[in-house]
């Protein structure tokens, strides 16, 4: 047993605030960009409208305004290819698809680069952004590595523990993510989250560092949390997406039948069918994450207590959460569930893990109620 | 599941029936499958509405339906106090609420996880799974068996399509062009078969993948190995407690358990008499970190085990989180405590009880109930109620709470009573509790002779000549849970299969290639190719790119590359949702047209494949 070092973990809670002002910031960045894209996208789209409008009275009269708009949205995308999240094959009777189809097809309304890469033009608040969000990572890394040696274990024992180190994982798997696709659309709400739950861990949770208690002492504290912890995060990333999904296939299907695109931010966001795509591929790795989390839970379980399922509460709320997320697997391929449906699925399961990392911690007793409170 | 969806939908004959209730997610699909299910109405009789049942019952709306019901009814479960865990709690529930609690107790919501509903749930669900993994199994077996699906007419409708040109001076005639492809595809782990090898249009159909829909069955199969072993565990399993103060010896017998649990077919010649002796306990606690003074840090048991009377002995630790096995089972360390040391000596003289008093817990820093019976002491039995304090500090107020959890200032505070302890009639009591209504008070702090307050090593006569009371010293105990379940390893198994097969389904992409050849008029070896996926993949397009990269490298096809790779990424694959209907008027189109126009005459399935094309569209 390593001594504790509490200098060690004073300077941790100092880093930990820095990470948080420094994400500050960056959410501030991530929001302007929103705003000012939107603007800029609006007012291209209008000089091409114009455009096209006389082109399209010249030559015939009758051109709806849909087609107008298509033109110079593709104008101003560069690049819409769905290459590289196509859907499944065969499901092209899906509504979601059927919308995205439409919007794709006609480029209504639609701007962000279905295959999420990076396009050629410059979003210099965006690169601020994610500058700064990798200062904070940064910077939240060493206070993670801080409280890790101040304590002389891994540094997620506790409620404090596992929001700031798990707020820490979910910005880098956002990173992560970033440097293959282009997520920053994204970037107010991870960013977002992340600020809420350092706030959440310096003001309601806020514990020095110590020891474990026996019962967490054990080499499958290291394994089954940081798999929790991971997949949790890579289950926030779907969450934003699927809500971003049902406000997109919303807007996509308004504009398609003619209204008015209130959401003129939306256009930074791709297609619903490519973001449910995406979603559904990085919750199909978030739940092979989940299984190892209950079977590993289970494991150390027998370990610490002589039975490997007991239903306990964590179990049970575990195990919920499995199953919404195999639900969401299966609506994939039910008919009449993709789409909206499936997103709806992701979402509660979201809100499952939410619920079991909060509440259940808290107010529920179980064997699991040692969480450091 | 495309298969199984389609299945149902083109199935009139059993998608419906008029007495079953309707699918309310889905109204009939159309009204010719309605009318036709309507006219086979009579047909149907029972085994028809067994079959539609059935074929409600493994549909993947069922499937799903039943996902989500299965996760709606474990809720409760952690709402309410569950029996098995904690059958106090539930009493006492049940007590406060009255009619409430008789109410929730019939609707089993504090048996959840064994109720009738839950149950039900469960497993209609892994009837269904049944129903849904078998079929599945025995079309996959065939399909694995199969060839690989003939030659699309037009490969250009698939989501991956290309082109290549072998030129005349390379002499490589369609046939070996077909056999390269063949051979680079085997070695990408393909299963493939040629086709007209002779003829003009030499074609090959290759397929990978098969793994992905094993992994499928694996999953769901192992599944229900799970199922079967969490069960055979209760089945054959037992469990048990036992509290063990320095000194004792544990054997595996059934008297030698406190409290024991056998499973339904248990028979006492399973347990095997092996015995283990606590040694010594020693906890370690935190003495620095601040606002964690007195936290434990470490529980640690030494004990000598015997696997059978008769074997050696042998010292192992037993500690939290590290259980000990032995004869087939495993010993847990789930609870330690304070057992003092007393000697009581009646009214006549006689020593009536010696050794340890194990302590409750009752709270912070081992503040423990202590509750001693004397049925021995003579002329009138003797019993003692109070608390034992490891570090006893005493408030402002005057009173006595721990304020260490290690032995610092031990201390032991009781009362005494005398009487009749009700023991002799033979009815079990609670060693823990002692019922003083019947008793008279001999020593407590309201009364005359007042409490008694011992350190170790100091006595205290008890008023009335009625004997003495001697505090030795201190001993811990430890509290162990004892397991024996054979379905744990077989479930660990199918677990671990469950996973690989999970896996495997979710990463395993099943994919078909077809390449089609034919020799142009001036000799130029035409080649074209079209990918297909089964299911998500979202990586068809890669993988498209890298046979065309293997096939540019066979054939020396350098300088198409570059036209090539800028080609492959111009063509919106992403119709593989839109269909290939609009694929024409992609960029891919002049490089199309080449083709055709190049192998008009000779091939005409070439020339047909590339439907659409700019010179097609000139034809019409
Ligand atoms: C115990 C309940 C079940 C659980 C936990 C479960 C879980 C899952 C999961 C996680 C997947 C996605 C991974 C994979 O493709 O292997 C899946 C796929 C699948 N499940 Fe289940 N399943 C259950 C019951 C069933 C039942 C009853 C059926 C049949 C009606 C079924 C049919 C399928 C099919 C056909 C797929 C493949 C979907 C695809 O092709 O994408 N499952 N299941």
């Amino acid at each position: 047993m390593l001594p504790i070092n509490e200098t060690m973990g004073f300077y941790s809670e100092l880093f930990m605030l820095l990470a948080g002002c420094t994400y500050t910031v960056a959410f501030i960045a991530f929001a302007w960009d929103l705003a000012k894209s939107s603007k800029a996208l609006r007012a291209v789209d209008l000089k091409a409208a114009a455009a096209a409008e006389a082109l399209e009275a010249a030559s015939s009269p009758a051109a709806a305004k849909i087609p107008v708009t298509a033109g110079s949205v593709r104008e101003a995308s560069t690049d819409r290819t769905d290459s590289d999240v196509s859907g499944p094959v065969g499901r092209a009777e899906r509504p979601s698809s059927a919308v995205s189809a439409a919007g794709a097809g006609s480029g209504l309304g639609q701007t962000a680069d279905a295959g999420m890469h990076y396009g050629a033009e410059r979003r210099v608040p965006a690169r601020v952004a994610v500058a700064l969000t990798v200062l904070g990572a940064s910077i939240h890394a060493v206070g993670v590595l801080t409280r890790g040696f101040g304590a002389g274990r891994v540094p997620w024992g506790n409620m404090y523990e596992f929001l700031t180190t798990g707020a820490f994982v979910a910005i880098a798997v956002f990173l992560v993510v970033l440097i293959r696709r282009d997520l920053r659309f994204l970037g107010t709400f991870v960013v977002g989250l992340v600020i809420i739950m350092l706030v959440a861990a310096g003001t309601a949770y806020m514990t020095p560092v110590g020891h474990l208690v026996p019962a967490l002492q054990s080499y499958w504290l290291i394994i089954h949390v940081s798999i929790a912890v991971l997949s949790s995060a890579l289950f926030t990333l779907t969450f934003a997406m699927s809500a971003l999904q049902l406000v997109q296939a919303h807007r996509q299907k308004t504009i398609a039948s003619g209204g008015a695109d209130k959401l003129g931010f939306m256009r930074l966001v791709p297609s619903a069918l490519s973001l449910e795509n995406l979603s559904y591929r990085i919750n199909a790795i978030a739940f092979v994450g989940w299984t190892f989390t209950l079977m590993f839970g289970a494991i150390w379980a027998e370990k610490a207590w002589g039975r490997f399922w007991g239903w306990d509460t964590k179990e049970v709320w575990t195990f919920v959460i499995w199953v919404v997320y195999a639900g969401y697997l299966h609506a994939r391929a039910t008919r009449g569930w993709t789409g909206t449906r499936a997103a709806w699925l992701s979402i509660v399961g979201y809100l499952c893990v939410v619920f079991n990392f909060t509440i259940v911690n808290q107010f529920f007793n179980g064997l699991h109620s040692y969480s450091g409170l | 599941m495309s298969e199984r969806v389609k299945e149902q939908k083109n199935s009139p004959e059993t998608a419906a029936s008029q007495k079953a209730p309707k699918d309310t997610a889905e109204p009939a699909a159309n009204p010719v499958a309605a009318a036709k299910a309507e006219a086979a109405l009579p047909a149907l009789g029972v085994k028809g509405t067994l079959r539609w049942a059935w074929t409600q019952l493994t549909s993947m709306r069922t499937a799903l339906f039943l996902l989500l019901l299965l996760a709606v009814a474990a809720v409760p479960g952690s709402l309410f106090p569950q029996r098995p865990a904690n059958p106090s709690i539930v009493t006492q529930r049940i007590k406060n609420d009255g009619d409430l609690g008789k109410v929730l107790d019939a609707l089993q919501l504090f048996d959840v996880y064994s109720s009738a509903w839950f149950s039900a749930i469960y497993i209609l669900l892994f009837i269904s799974l049944i129903g849904c993994v078998v079929p599945r199994a025995i079309a996959h077996y065939k399909a694995m068996r199969s060839q690989p699906p003939r030659t699309p007419k037009r490969l250009s409708r698939l989501p991956e399509y290309g082109t290549l040109v072998i030129p005349a001076d390379a002499g490589i005639p369609a046939s070996r062009a077909v056999d390269d492809a063949a051979g680079l595809l085997k070695k990408r782990g393909y299963r493939v078969e040629v086709r007209d090898d002779d003829g003009a249009q030499p074609s090959l159909g290759a397929e990978r993948g098969f793994l992905k829909e094993v992994g499928n069955l694996v999953f769901h199969t192992s599944l229900i190995g799970v199922l079967v072993s969490v069960a055979a565990g209760g089945l054959f399993g037992y469990s048990g407690q036992r509290i063990l103060v320095e000194g004792d010896t544990f054997v595996n017998t059934l008297v030698g358990y406190d409290q024991f649990t056998p499973g339904t077919n248990f028979q006492s010649s399973q347990l095997q008499p092996y015995s283990m002796r606590l040694d010594k306990f020693r906890a370690t606690f935190d003495l620095e970190s601040q606002g964690k003074i007195g936290q434990p840090i470490d529980f640690k048991a030494d004990v000598t085990t015997k696997e059978s009377p008769d074997a050696p002995e042998q010292q192992e630790v037993l500690k939290v989180n590290d259980p000990v096995s032995l004869g087939g089972t495993s010993v847990y360390l789930t609870g330690n405590g304070y057992a003092p040391l007393v000697t009581i000596r009646d009214g006549q003289g006689n020593v009536a009880f010696q050794g340890p008093v194990v302590g409750r817990l009752q709270g912070d820093n081992y503040y423990s109930s202590v509750v001693i019976k004397v049925p021995d002491a003579k002329p009138d039995q003797l019993g003692f109620v109070g608390f034992f304090l490891p570090t006893e500090a005493v408030t402002q107020d005057g009173i006595s709470f721990s304020e260490y959890p290690d032995l610092l200032n031990p201390t032991l505070t009781l009362s005494s009573f005398f009487g009749d302890l009700g023991l002799d009639n033979g009815d079990p009591q609670n060693v823990f509790e002692l019922d003083v209504k019947e008793l008279k008070p001999l020593n407590a702090r309201n009364l005359d002779a007042g409490g008694i307050t011992l350190k170790p090593g100091t006595s205290q006569t008890l008023p009335d000549g009625k004997g003495s009371i001697t505090f030795d010293g201190v001993k811990r105990y430890i509290g162990v849970d004892i397991h024996h379940n054979p379905g744990q390893l077989y479930a660990l198994i199918f677990a671990l299969l469950a996973v690989a097969g999970l896996v495997t389904s979710l990463y395993v992409n099943r994919r078909r290639v077809w390449v089609r050849t034919g020799t142009h008029e001036d000799g130029r070896t035409m080649v074209e190719y079209g990918l297909l996926a089964r299911g998500e993949d979202h990586r068809l397009a890669g993988e498209a790119q890298a046979i065309r990269q293997l096939l540019v490298e066979e054939w020396g096809l350098e300088s198409q590359d570059a036209k090539a790779s800028q080609d492959s990424q111009s063509v919106p694959s992403g119709q593989a949702d839109n269909g290939g209907a609009k694929r024409a008027d992609g960029a891919e189109a002049t490089e199309a047209a080449e083709a055709t126009a190049a192998t008009k005459a000779p091939a005409a399935d070439v020339n047909q494949s590339t439907a659409g094309s700019t010179e097609h569209k000139k034809d019409q």
